[in-house]
């Protein structure tokens, strides 16, 4: 056990927060797997209008936002080392690369929503009520899903950005990276659930 | 207030004076102590509103015909009770008041694994009453859909559904993370010694409940979302209209609703666990049997949700595979209770307040329990389904389990957490009170609900008006019993005598700090050796 002064209130505990984060994930990983089951079950309900609808969907815009996210996991992954190692210019360059992915992402995302929305398809639309309810339930979830999934790289944006800031200020450093580390643990399970979003929309047809 | 100085002369954490002055210096401070006392106070207030709603129900419902109030205030009226009373009070209930005052002292800590973590809960707590409270006041009038939601009235209704819907969702994000918060500091944070089974059942309780709160939150936070998704942007996930299926709203709303039952009971099962060994002077009778249920209530209770919903339309395999689930999970709540009981066989028991509270429990659980049980038969619930055996069944467990277990936590801690000691011979007569009003409230319910009069609504036949009679003079004694209860504490908590370290000769940990704890609750760690009921 280690010695706690007396009568002060800083507690550190690194592996305390790294397992609060990854309680974390586990809820967000229930949230989603809600939508996963309301997914399955009106895959099953509507076989075939599922599969032509995912035909719509653009599937080269989907890889390479597949993409950007694996490197993006990447670049991540390599400002963890680079701070393990002290080095802070390439921690703020690998997070920098990594906030441009995530914003790259998001222009992507805007683009192909922007390209369905003018076609008329977009919940609550009528065209997309005429083509029945099979494509209404399937654009419905991938607007909800891929959109509960962009809120969350919005999120991670942000979080990326504040870590960056601390880092300039070396509050986030050699010996105290608890708050990158779990930034990164973050970032992780936002490509995760891409990995299963982007097959169950755009692959699987 | 009283000068009560530790071994070391640090001040208690109410006279603690910390960066902010006068209410700052609650609303802001991250010491557990001071947040479980925000959560007693904002919970106290709500309860008080929430009773008040459910005493005008009961008002309305004294004679047949329109009394007081019309059918769509009494819609919104059992809405906003019935939002009030699960999500504001009984959910964070004891593992956010008592949970957090007690949690880190009984493990010895200093405080919870994030204290700022902890403060924002409380923050989006009260974010999220307040959302739900503007639902009353603006746009198309109070929420009428009762406080499950159901699709696909939810989307449909004029009513001001949206904060109601935000503001849940709001309260269960404070919910996870309060229990991921108590998770963390129990893995991390136990006092050196204090392996896991040599920690108090309370403790125990709040690990399993975190678990709960962690896991099965989300898929309720999800389905919300979808909820507001639906009235915003008109998808179709629960409008058959648009193929979408009302039936699976239910199914993703219990997921949830169904272990949060257990996560209002399994705290007040803990604190239970606590009192009785206490005024029993004697060890509890098979602690690791009540551990083991505790985790097999969390666990199989996670399968049982289908039991709401046997009139819904299940296959016949999903109805008997939930039916015989709810069962099962009769028999780890049986097994505490033979433990409660065994423990008190040839003690030589010390009968103060929280002992009655704590037998009062046991009784009114039971006839809860075992009410249950008919419910959860497939075909005495076809008959009984949403008439007022429900609601005597559900307010028996929830409001008599919960409930009592909160007040007789709150007479058992009263001095450790104010330092001062209650007048116990008002507290005795509001207990009584309380009890005969409770008992004369709920269980006509149980026979006007077998003899079929259907739960919300306002009026009722004249067959049934005996039985409501009853029962309305129950809610006023009930409201009498509450108000001696909330006017003795309160004084006591001002002029009440100082006092004592350990009144009742407790012999867990919170018990070994001054009454009230210093703001680090220990001068020094405390190394535990032996286990948290070993009165040898």
């Amino acid at each position: 056990m280690e010695h706690i002064p007396e009568n002060t209130h800083i507690h550190r505990d690194d592996e305390a927060s790294k397992i609060g984060m990854w309680l974390f994930i586990f809820t967000e990983m229930l949230l989603f797997g809600g939508l996963f089951i309301v997914y399955s079950i009106y895959r099953y309900l509507h076989p075939v209008a599922f599969e032509l609808a995912a035909d719509e969907l653009d599937v080269a815009a989907g890889t390479i936002n597949t993409v950007i996210l694996l490197i993006s996991s990447m670049t991540i992954a390599m400002s963890v080392s680079a701070i393990q190692k002290g080095d802070r210019k390439k921690t703020l360059m690998f997070l920098g690369a990594t906030l441009f992915l995530a914003l790259m992402f998001l222009v992507n995302k805007y683009f192909e929503w922007g390209s369905k929305i003018s076609h008329g398809l977009y919940p609550g639309s009528d065209s997309l009520h005429e083509l029945g309810h099979g494509d209404t339930l399937f654009f419905g979830l991938y607007y909800f899903m891929t959109g509960l999934h962009a809120l969350h790289i919005i999120i991670g944006v942000v979080l990326i950005a504040t870590v960056m800031y601390r880092v300039y200020k070396s509050r986030v450093r050699e010996d105290k990276y608890a708050l990158l580390e779990n930034t990164g643990l973050y970032w992780h399970l936002v490509d995760l659930i891409w990995i299963f979003l982007f097959p169950l929309f755009y692959l699987v047809t | 207030m009283s000068e009560n100085l530790t071994p070391s002369g640090e001040p208690s954490y109410l006279q603690y004076k910390g960066r902010y002055r006068g209410i700052f210096a609650w609303i802001f401070s991250t010491d557990h102590k001071r947040v479980g006392l925000l959560y007693l106070w904002s919970i106290m207030t709500f309860f008080i509103v929430g009773a008040i709603l459910g005493l005008l129900m009961k008002m309305e419902l004294i004679s047949p015909g329109k009394n007081i109030m019309g059918p769509q205030t009494y819609n919104g009226f059992f809405t906003l009770h019935g939002i009030i009373m699960i999500f504001l009070i009984v959910i964070p209930g004891l593992p956010a008041v008592f949970g957090n005052f007690f949690l880190p002292i009984m493990i010895g800590a200093r405080d919870v694994a994030f204290p700022r973590l902890n403060l924002t809960s409380w923050w989006l707590y009260m974010l999220g009453a307040v959302v739900v409270l503007t639902s009353q006041f603006t746009g198309g009038g109070p929420p009428d859909t009762g406080w499950t939601f159901y699709a696909p009235y939810s989307f449909q209704t004029p009513t001001n559904m949206l904060p109601a819907v935000t503001g849940a969702f709001i309260l269960g994000f404070s919910s996870i993370l309060t229990g991921l918060n108590f998770i963390v500091t129990i893995h991390r944070m136990r006092a050196p010694g204090m392996s896991w089974f040599k920690m108090p059942l309370f403790p125990w309780s709040l690990y399993a409940t975190a678990w709960i709160q962690v896991i099965a939150t989300p898929i309720v936070g999800v389905t919300l979302l979808m909820i507001i998704a639906e009235r915003t942007l008109n998808i179709g996930f629960f409008n058959p209209a648009l193929g979408g299926d009302p039936i699976l709203y239910q199914h993703l709303f219990w997921i949830y609703s169904h272990p949060a039952v257990y996560i209002m009971i399994l705290p007040a099962m803990g604190a239970i666990s606590e009192i009785i060994p206490t005024f029993s002077r004697k060890t509890i009778f098979g602690y690791k049997a009540i551990i083991a249920s505790t985790v097999a209530i969390a666990f199989v209770g996670y399968f049982v949700w289908g039991h709401h919903m046997f009139t819904s339309g299940m296959s016949g395999v999903a109805l008997y595979t939930f039916s015989i689930l709810t069962f099962l999970v009769a028999i780890p709540s049986a097994i505490k209770v033979f433990n409660w009981v065994s423990t008190m066989h040839k003690a030589s028991i010390n009968l103060q307040t929280p002992f009655y509270w704590a037998v009062s429990f046991i009784f009114v659980f039971m006839i809860g329990g075992f009410s249950g049980l008919v419910l959860g038969a497939l075909s005495t619930n076809v008959h009984l389904h949403d008439t007022h055996f429900v609601v005597a069944h559900f307010h028996f467990i929830v409001f008599g389990g919960t409930g009592f277990a909160f007040f007789g936590a709150m007479h058992y801690w009263f001095p450790k957490v104010f330092g001062r000691q209650y007048d116990a011979g008002w507290a005795n007569i509001g207990w009584l009170t309380f009890f005969i009003g409770f008992v004369t409230l709920y269980g006509p319910m149980f026979y006007l609900g077998i003899a079929g009069m259907p739960r919300r609504y306002y009026d009722y036949v004249e067959v049934f008006h005996g039985g409501n009679i009853i029962s309305s003079f129950g809610a006023i004694i009930l409201i009498a019993g509450a108000g001696i209860i909330i006017a003795n504490l309160v004084k006591s908590a001002i002029y009440g005598e100082e006092a004592k370290q350990n009144p009742w000769g407790g012999i867990t940990l919170e018990w070994q700090v001054p009454s009230p704890p210093p703001l680090e609750n220990f001068d020094e760690i405390p190394h535990i050796t032996k286990g948290p009921y070993d009165y040898s």
